[in-house]
């Protein structure tokens, strides 16, 4: 993963709540064994509409999507983090997000941040009325501001989510440093645990 | 101050703790399937990693598999090449796949359980998140993403923050009709989408008590549509029941100390849960969803809602859209709602007794003229248990349309799907729109009031057949 510290841009507003992540990326898209490609899947049955938000060139570049709250709830297709970064973003504003998305979003540097449904209803509605509205989004500060409105916003990331971010560290060599600690465990777990060794 | 049971499950998985990282938990049993793997297993080529413990990783096909012909190439080119992919890179790594047509074939959720492999007090995991089925035997089970099945596969833990704890208790009995599937409708309609977020829910009560394994699984199943980390139901006598003698069960003395290990798994009596959920199981009658969300939800015995029964204006806005995409008007009793197709299957309600349950309802009926009906078992094993029974021969009779096991209509990747408008009563878990086919509209009920909405042509119970 690449060192993630600051975000500049402009956002889209998806005003709606309950965005699952079939809406994200239909199943179709699933069956690909790539990693990429997925930046034509995003939203594809809502693309079909060309009042669709996605749609209207007067976002066209955005790289923060604002969306209502419960956002990538559902299936745990990580795809649904790959067709949004491929298709140009770098976080995602939501009141509350799916678990599974959040954490999905987090191992690929797409920052999820989560803020109040009063700020997020805020923000839907300046970013309607005026899409040149410049965000900045700073990870070491945990917070968003948009100068235009006078908004600078906290948010919360977990110490060690923020830390792989600024660091661009991955998970697996993280945890490879435990690789005594997971032995020891090993030798103490059950003897009745299921095994494909022991039939 | 005592603990709950999850997290006596979770402080007995803790590989390390502290340094404010999160808690490294071992990973006792690691299910795999084609769609959420591929890119997982190219990760590790990528860094040269090999997967630690392939004995503790088992793979099938189920997403992807047609329900028909399946002694015939996959015609789907791409589905086909995915299917190939999960089988080289399963020879690779030395991990055992039960494929299309092997006897231990099946929805991932579906064998896990079967097969003994899912037992009290482990850690499951599979990049699905339907894996809280698991729960049911009081396991901590929790669907990932494919970064993390990528992190499992090569250290056999993963990282994992804190979560809250939830109680949901169902008290009383449920009335006759009313099944699982009725349960956790009820309890989604109660705490929607969002109302699990952040917490492991352990199901409680004497309703919970009194389900089989296979209904408890139903119940747990679906803790995800409430955005639940896992869900979870201590194991008794029951669990106990349903282990012995399957084939990863322990076996002799091994068999007494995992007992003796599986009674200590209880939440402590002065245990304290972060949020708590009580529900009168007395009240709970047969459920469905009206909208295209799992938290929207009604007794089939109701009317669809306005968007003016909602106080929060997102709820409000969700709802007429919901409408919209349903091609429903508010007020309009479910019972005067035509279905044209019925789907019995998915890892939710697949299993043998919900097979039972559907074939009770229809034997001796015909399903009503144009309704598209689909019987697809959740694996092999109970397409086997099925026939030995007869019951194919009742679902057939009636003119249902009696499949292979896979994931099918659930999610439409195979070729059974939705066509657009076309409205389903579904024994899934997910009425997302274009869950089941683009433009296809879900509804999700239990098997007996699929069976019965078969043969009446509408919604119905099997008591108004
Ligand atoms: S049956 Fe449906 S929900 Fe269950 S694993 Fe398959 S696709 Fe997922």
């Amino acid at each position: 993963m690449k060192p993630v510290t600051i975000i500049e841009g402009t956002a889209v507003p998806l005003d709606r709540s309950d965005v699952d992540t079939d809406q994200i990326i239909p199943s179709d898209w699933l069956k690909r064994v790539e990693k990429t490609g997925f930046e034509k899947g995003l939203f594809s049955e809502w693309r079909d509409d060309k009042n669709f938000i996605l749609n209207n060139e007067d976002y066209a570049g955005a790289c923060i999507l604002i969306a209502g709250p419960n956002f990538g709830t559902g299936s745990s297709r990580e795809h649904a983090v790959w067709a949004i970064q491929q298709a140009g973003f770098d976080a995602v504003i939501s009141p509350r997000f799916g678990p599974i998305f959040k954490n999905n979003a987090t191992k690929n540097g797409l920052v999820p941040i989560e803020i109040d449904s009063h700020l997020g209803n805020q923000l839907l509605h300046e970013v309607g009325q005026n899409p040149d509205l410049h965000f900045v989004i700073d990870i070491a500060q945990r917070s968003v501001e948009v100068p235009q409105l006078g908004l600078a916003i906290e948010f919360e990331l977990e110490g060690s989510v923020q830390d792989r971010f600024l660091k661009g560290l991955d998970d697996i060599s993280i945890t490879l440093n435990n690789v005594e600690a997971i032995k020891d465990f090993e030798t103490s777990r059950g003897e009745w645990l299921p095994s494909q060794n022991s039939i | 101050m005592g603990r709950t049971l999850s997290q006596k499950i979770w402080d007995h998985h803790v590989v390390r703790s502290g340094n404010d990282l999160p808690d490294l938990l071992y990973i006792d049993l690691h299910l795999i399937h084609e769609v959420t793997s591929p890119q997982a297993f190219d990760g590790l080529r990528l860094n040269g990693r090999k997967v630690r413990r392939p004995d503790l990783t088992v793979a099938t096909e189920d997403h992807n598999v047609p329900t028909e012909n399946i002694d015939q190439p996959i015609e789907d080119e791409v589905s086909l090449k995915q299917i190939q992919t999960l089988r080289n890179n399963a020879d690779e790594f030395g991990i055992t796949n039960y494929p299309m047509g092997d006897p231990n074939q099946g929805i991932v959720h579906v064998i896990g359980p079967e097969l003994g492999l899912t037992q009290p007090g482990m850690t499951v995991v599979c990049g699905d998140s339907h894996t809280s089925t698991h729960g049911a035997f009081g396991a901590l089970a929790f669907g990932i993403g494919t970064s993390e099945v990528e992190h499992v596969l090569a250290t056999q833990t993963l990282p994992q923050p804190k979560q809250e704890t939830m109680s949901i208790t169902i008290n009383g009995q449920l009335p006759s009709g009313s099944s699982a599937k009725d349960v956790v409708l009820a309890v989604l309609a109660e705490v929607g989408t969002g109302g699990g977020i952040g917490a492991i829910a352990e199901f409680r009560g004497p309703v919970v008590e009194s389900l089989s394994m296979e209904g408890r699984m139903t119940l747990c199943n679906m803790a995800i549509e409430f955005g639940a980390k896992a869900g979870l139901i201590a194991p008794d006598e029951i669990t106990y029941e349903y282990l012995k003698g399957r084939e990863h069960s322990p076996k002799d003395d091994q068999w007494q100390k995992a007992i003796r290990f599986w009674d200590g798994l209880r939440t402590d009596p002065d245990a304290v849960f972060d949020r708590e959920i009580i529900l009168d199981g007395g009240m709970i009658t047969p459920q469905v969803t009206w909208g295209t969300n799992p938290g929207q939800v009604i007794p089939v015995s109701g009317s669809v809602p306005g968007p003016d029964a909602f106080e929060d204006p997102a709820e409000q806005e969700a709802a007429q859209r919901a409408l919209d995409y349903m091609g429903l008007t508010p007020g309009t009793k479910m019972s005067d709602v035509a279905v044209d197709t019925v789907f019995i299957g998915s890892c939710t309600n697949s299993r043998i007794e919900d097979l039972r349950s559907a074939a009770e309802v229809i034997k001796g009926k015909k399903v009503a003229k144009g309704v598209r009906t689909l019987v697809v078992p959740g694996s092999r094993k109970v397409k086997e248990i099925a026939e030995e029974e007869g019951l194919h021969e009742i679902f057939l009779e009636s003119g249902f349309d009696w499949r292979e096991p896979g994931c099918s209509m659930c999610l439409a990747m195979n070729p059974d799907k939705l066509t657009v408008g076309e409205r389903s009563a579904s024994t899934s878990n997910r009425n997302f729109e274009g869950r089941q086919g683009r433009g296809g509209r879900t509804h999700l009920v239990s098997p007996r009031v699929a069976a019965a909405s078969a043969i009446a042509g509408y919604f119905a119970t099997p008591e108004e057949l």
